[in-house]
């Protein structure tokens, strides 16, 4: 060993040290934050799987304090018809204004104006749309009081800012060169945008979409107040509508065990589902051609 | 897909472009200002461009070439802040007069960019029918209008059998080419190329540069190079710009071995730039 690297060793101990110290701290760091992850998890599986059975799936709630309190079929048909209209009203309008955002808004300051608002948005707590929505659709008696329909415009409410932020980020990574090509083509605007600008972009909008879904799924106190719960199944959005968090959220309060247990079993159903959406995001924006 | 209807290649080896037109398109420009926000960089440029010929900008960096080219077809404006004021013909028709249509503007006059950009989401075959399509242009046999403009751009042997596939899955100068052809399928009348060689190797170059000279029978020609033995190979005429200004156009053979202003020889000759 020559002399010049003779003393360059303490230099390169001491920094091997400081290595090896910053690692052991991120090491532990990043247990800690898993440890509420897998109990969360944990405790989940060993609640809920004793839920699960045939039944659990096939049949509705009935209601019963006393003897046999169904499963939660009503429940998870219910979710998912108010969140896929909550999808059809909120995914598009959100990609809307992600579209004006990106193409036509650029940097003046409605745009801007806009884009902060919706940051205000996205921070706004769920409650808050579900007691605007509560005021505004179900107070004021506009189609009857209570409705599935009427829990989905809160969800999209919560869905809008979602979609809205990530689908511009998602727009605005489509190359400007690309628009240049195809308006040298003589192409109009509009058709760059609809024929060239949403097809390059379209996974990364899906993934966009699917996330938002997939939060939106998970809500609970929209629903609450504008949804409410009945027992039995309804496929009518326009009446009373089951849903998995109102059905969790009225079932562990009970006192009766078996009722307890099926609140466990719908919310390892409904984080099974929102998994299972956020897979499919993921595995959409890994064939996106721009990330 | 099914090429029945299409007929079989030829065997030479030259690229042949679509039947030449009865007769060549010009542009002239007058009195151009071009600006970006507070930059002025065009500042009163006059100059023509020959029916049927080629013509190269040259310059230093900076000097304005791709700003003019892009005021060429109205495409500068895209640019937020980015204002043109002057007159533009094509032939007869002042394209920056009140009532005149961009879009139309842009589909009579075509460009090629630096970097190639074909459309990601299509293939081959829809990249080239990609302006006929936007366009909505209806009544042409597709299919014939992609074959003639491959073959145009010299790019039809080579792709034939994956027309199917996605264009930008072609190598970096087929690519260019496959703009090309996606530029020529509309049948512009005058197609500019702002520094269509610069990303490509010297083999890929040669084709594109045949390529211009080949096109010049169906199409005016304006292209921009940092190239001055590319310049001197295709074009046929060649103007030098400094600082926003046009300094001289001349016949190329002039520029490159007698110019009239001592900082075109300056420039031509690698003394600055
Ligand atoms: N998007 C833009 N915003 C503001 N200024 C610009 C923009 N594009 C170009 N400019 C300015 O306009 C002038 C001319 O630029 P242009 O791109 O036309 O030069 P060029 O001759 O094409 O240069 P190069 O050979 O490097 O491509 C330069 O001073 C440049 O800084
Ligand atoms: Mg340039």
């Amino acid at each position: 060993m020559s002399a010049a690297l003779d003393a360059l060793a303490p230099v390169a101990g001491r920094r091997r040290l400081t290595d090896r110290a910053m690692r052991a701290l991120l090491w532990a760091g990043t247990l800690v934050a898993l440890v509420p992850l897998v109990l969360v998890l944990w405790f989940l599986l060993q609640k809920g799987l004793g839920a699960l059975s045939v039944d659990f799936f096939t049949t509705d709630p009935t209601g019963n304090f006393l003897g046999d309190p169904g499963g939660v079929r009503s429940a998870i048909l219910g979710t998912l018809e108010i969140v896929a209209l909550a999808s059809a009203i909120g995914i598009p309008i959100g990609v809307g204004v992600a579209l004006y955002l990106v193409e036509y808004g650029g940097q003046r300051w409605f745009a801007q104006a806009v884009r902060y608002f919706v940051d205000v948005m996205t921070g706004v707590p769920s409650i808050v749309f579900g007691l605007f929505v509560y005021i505004v659709l179900v107070v004021s008696g506009i189609g009857g009081s209570f409705a599935g329909w009427k829990g989905s415009v809160a969800l999209a409410l919560l869905m809008l800012p979602v979609v809205t932020r990530s689908a511009e980020v998602v727009l605005a990574l489509v190359p400007d060169h690309l628009r240049e090509a195809a308006l040298a083509l003589g192409a109009p605007r509009w058709k760059v945008i609809l024929r060239i600008v949403l097809p390059t972009a379209l996974p990364g909008l899906v993934t966009a979409s699917l996330l938002a879904v997939a939060r939106a799924m998970g809500e609970t106190a929209p629903l609450l107040f504008t949804s409410a719960i009945v027992m039995g199944r309804s496929w009518d959005l326009g009446g009373r509508m089951n849903s998995l968090p109102v059905q969790i959220y009225n079932d562990v309060s009970s006192p009766n065990d078996q009722i307890v247990a099926r609140a466990w079993g719908a919310a390892l159903t409904l984080v099974a589902l929102i998994l299972l959406i956020t897979l499919v995001a993921r595995f959409i924006a890994r064939r996106s051609r721009l990330a | 897909m099914s090429n029945d209807t299409l007929t079989p290649a030829p065997t030479a080896a030259a690229p042949r472009a679509a039947p030449a037109m009865p007769d060549g398109h010009s542009m002239t420009v007058r009195d151009l200002h071009a600006h970006y926000g507070d930059t002025h960089a065009i500042k009163g440029v006059s100059m023509g461009y020959a029916a049927n010929q080629v013509t190269a900008m040259i310059g230093p960096s900076g000097c304005g070439k791709s700003t003019l080219l892009r005021c060429l077809n109205r495409m500068h404006e895209e640019i937020p802040g980015a204002r043109a004021e002057g007159t533009v013909l094509l032939d007869e028709t002042d394209i920056y007069a009140r009532g005149i249509d961009v879009v139309a503007v842009r589909r009579a006059i075509g460009m090629v960019f630096q970097r190639a950009n074909p459309f990601p989401t299509m293939s081959v075959f829809d990249n080239v029918a990609a302006g006929l399509r936007l366009n909505g242009v209806k009544g042409v046999d597709l299919h014939e209008r992609v074959e003639v403009s491959l073959r145009g751009a010299g790019l039809w042997d080579e792709v034939k059998d994956r027309l199917g596939r996605p264009g930008i899955g072609l190598s970096g100068g087929q690519q260019q080419r496959l703009c090309i052809a996606r530029a020529i399928a509309v049948r512009p009348r005058v197609v500019l190329m702002d520094e269509p060689c610069s990303a490509l190797d010297p083999i890929a170059t040669l084709k594109v540069e045949e390529l211009i000279a080949a096109l010049k029978r169906d199409f005016t020609i304006v292209i921009v190079t940092h190239n001055m033995q590319q310049a001197a190979r295709v074009s046929d005429t060649t103007a030098f710009f400094y600082l926003g200004e046009l300094v001289e156009h001349a016949p190329t053979d002039a520029i490159f071995s007698n110019p009239g202003d001592p900082r075109t020889e300056e420039y031509v000759t690698g003394k600055f730039g």
